[in-house]
């Protein structure tokens, strides 16, 4: 009664639910960024789809746009992205989870605390100076090992992408193996076993969603990743599984269009979300699926 | 007794296995670690041999040019400090609203949840799909051309979920007895946020933030997408004008490339010279984006040693 006739408080009531309105609102701009890269991304795919089959789309052997009669099979790029993809992952998994173990199970606290920034750095350095690295560094080292390397490959843009994936891994997996109580591995320890065995027969099984998780994100930022394969790849659609070869990524494909600086409407222009919607998927699946493992860990302890 | 023997030397020689593995694995844990700060290090070894002659002052006050030794970054860096102001205009302010309300306000309901699995959603998808949107929304629907305007909005949704974590995670690392203490002295909601749970959380948000845009000065991908230009021998229009209102918007709309765009121009011509330039370029950016995440992490180091609770 008394408060309804006060109006500073009626006037401080309306203030208060126009503030939570306009955070809500601002919240929800997420949600409003999703819907428009799902809707754009469709809305040109299907404009392309209507020149192109979508059987051709998908079990086309070949992708030559720039051709007089071009032909749009994406599977080259998706072979492409998947190769560089797993040359990435054989380096950063297995580095990454060793490094992992390494910092929530062996190194003193202060090794760790000195460790964990400077490997997030190199998750800080700009792809583009990766790049760099890739193609004027790390190529021409390789090519004195294996001669017959041609100067864009697939195989040093998946080595470097794998060296810049190793913080993403090794930190979400470190995060998911120290939520693991204590009191499990001290079970471990007084059955006498070493820290060796406790962190491969104990806290990693405990961890493993956590860990999946990890891996499935690693792999995706791989498969999104544009700027190594872009410079270091080369920009040949390449239906191969020899890394000595230059092959095109589908994140490549979308700059090497983009820079050219393609007529809006075109069926080109189109082309490049063809390859969008593409990416997004199959980043959008391992995403959505890293995320639920990685919600059941939080639930298990 | 003979066959005691043999078990007890059978532990033993177990033991000393299972021993020597955990030495080996030792070993290979800081090693693996090691190649970490190594790669790092020959990458700063390489850019610096390579690019270092070229960055003369020169370098900075000159327009791209055909003669790789006559080129400088003018443009890019300019451009790359303009897109900045618009990525932090519209991350900050968005990010840290969005961070308030998920934490204070938003109750356990389906629009709370949505909001969440998208936002952790948005943290992993391509940067390049980014460029895709921006390219579809900001450039051929809103029309507002590949400009600065467009560039930076792109940037700051890229790292809006940045903004967003980090504010999340600084304010709910404040125990309820602040807010509880601001409420029983009758404060409403927005009064404690305001004067209590913003003050206290401004650390976490300020890392948060410039780890966001140094990943956004480094990207390199969207802003392709949305149409920066390769080769650019003009600045964009003054934000100041000598006529009345004094201040111009135009810069918005002007076409516009950056940093990480040159460096790739660069870096793709065949010949040489230009690789040094392109060197060069990637020692700035190096530069720029390692001291950023050093001050985020002395900030995060300095505010986590001051705030006692």
């Amino acid at each position: 009664m008394f408060r309804s006739m006060n109006p500073k408080t009626e006037r401080t009531k309306i203030k208060e639910k126009v503030i939570e309105g306009a955070l809500l609102l601002s919240a929800l701009s997420s949600v409003f960024i999703t819907l428009s890269i799902v809707f754009i991304l469709f809305y040109e795919a299907i404009g392309f789809f209507k020149y192109v089959s979508l059987i051709e789309f998908i079990t086309g052997t070949s992708w030559t746009p720039l051709f007089a009669k071009p032909t749009y099979g994406i599977l080259p790029l998706v072979c492409g992205t998947l190769l560089v993809t797993v040359i990435a992952i054989i380096v950063s998994l297995p580095v990454g989870l060793v490094v992992a173990v390494f910092l929530s199970e062996y190194a003193p606290p202060k090794v760790r605390d000195v460790a964990k920034p400077i490997l997030e750095l190199l998750a800080a350095v700009p792809t583009v100076v990766y790049g760099y690295f890739a193609l004027l560094f790390l190529t021409p080292l390789l090519q004195r090992i294996i001669p017959n390397l041609s100067s864009f490959n697939a195989l040093s843009p998946g080595i470097i992408m794998g060296i810049m994936i190793i913080p993403y891994v090794s930190s979400m997996c470190e995060d998911s193996m120290r939520a693991v109580p204590m009191h499990i591995r001290e079970g471990s320890y007084a059955t006498g076993a070493t820290k060796f065995q406790t962190a491969f027969k104990v806290v990693i099984p405990s961890a493993f969603s956590g860990i999946a998780a990890a891996f499935l994100i690693g792999i995706s930022r791989a498969i999104g990743e544009t700027m190594v394969v872009a410079i270091a790849a080369g920009m040949m659609p390449n239906l191969t599984f020899n890394p000595l070869e230059p092959v095109q990524t589908l994140t490549a494909y979308i700059v090497g269009v983009s820079i050219g600086d393609v007529p809006h409407g075109t069926l080109e222009y189109r082309s490049i979300f063809a390859a969008g919607v593409t990416l997004f998927v199959m980043t959008l699946i391992l995403n959505i699926v890293g995320f639920l493992l990685k919600r059941r860990i939080r639930e298990v302890y | 007794m003979v066959k005691e023997m043999d078990e007890r030397e059978e532990i033993k020689r177990i033991i000393a296995q299972n021993r020597l593995r955990d030495k080996i694995f030792w070993i290979l844990g800081l090693l693996f670690t090691v190649v970490g700060f190594v790669v790092l290090f020959v990458l700063l070894l390489d850019l610096f041999m390579d690019g270092l002659p070229r960055l003369k002052w020169s370098f900075f006050v000159s327009y791209p040019s055909r003669f790789p030794e006559k080129a400088g970054i003018l443009s890019a860096w300019v451009g790359t400090a303009l897109l900045m102001v618009v990525t932090a205009l519209v991350a900050i302010p968005l990010g840290i609203a969005a961070g308030i309300y998920l934490e204070e306000y938003g109750r356990k309901n389906f629009i709370t949840h949505l909001i969440e699995i998208n936002m952790s959603n948005l943290a992993g998808v391509p940067s390049i799909i980014y460029g895709l949107l921006a390219l579809g929304l900001f450039v051929y629907f809103f029309r507002f051309g590949e400009s600065i305007l467009t560039g930076g909005l792109t940037l700051g949704l890229l790292i809006l979920p940045y903004v967003v974590i980090a504010t999340r995670e600084s304010i709910r690392s404040i125990p309820n007895s602040i807010r509880e203490a601001s409420y029983a002295l009758g404060s409403t909601k927005w009064q404690t946020i305001r004067h209590h749970v913003l003050p206290y959380s401004l650390g976490g948000i300020l890392t948060g933030i410039i780890i966001g845009l140094s990943r956004a000065i480094g990207e390199t991908a969207p802003i392709i997408t949305v149409g920066a230009l390769t080769f650019i021998a003009f600045l964009p229009s003054s934000p100041i004008s000598t006529s009345f209102p004094f201040l111009s918007f135009k810069w918005l709309f002007d076409p516009f490339t950056a940093m990480p765009v040159q460096m790739f121009n660069w870096i793709s011509r065949p010949q040489k010279e230009f690789h040094l330039n392109a060197a060069a370029c990637g020692i700035v950016l190096l530069i720029m984006t390692l001291l950023m995440n050093g001050l985020a992490i002395y900030l995060r180091y300095r505010f986590r040693k001051r705030i006692r609770w």
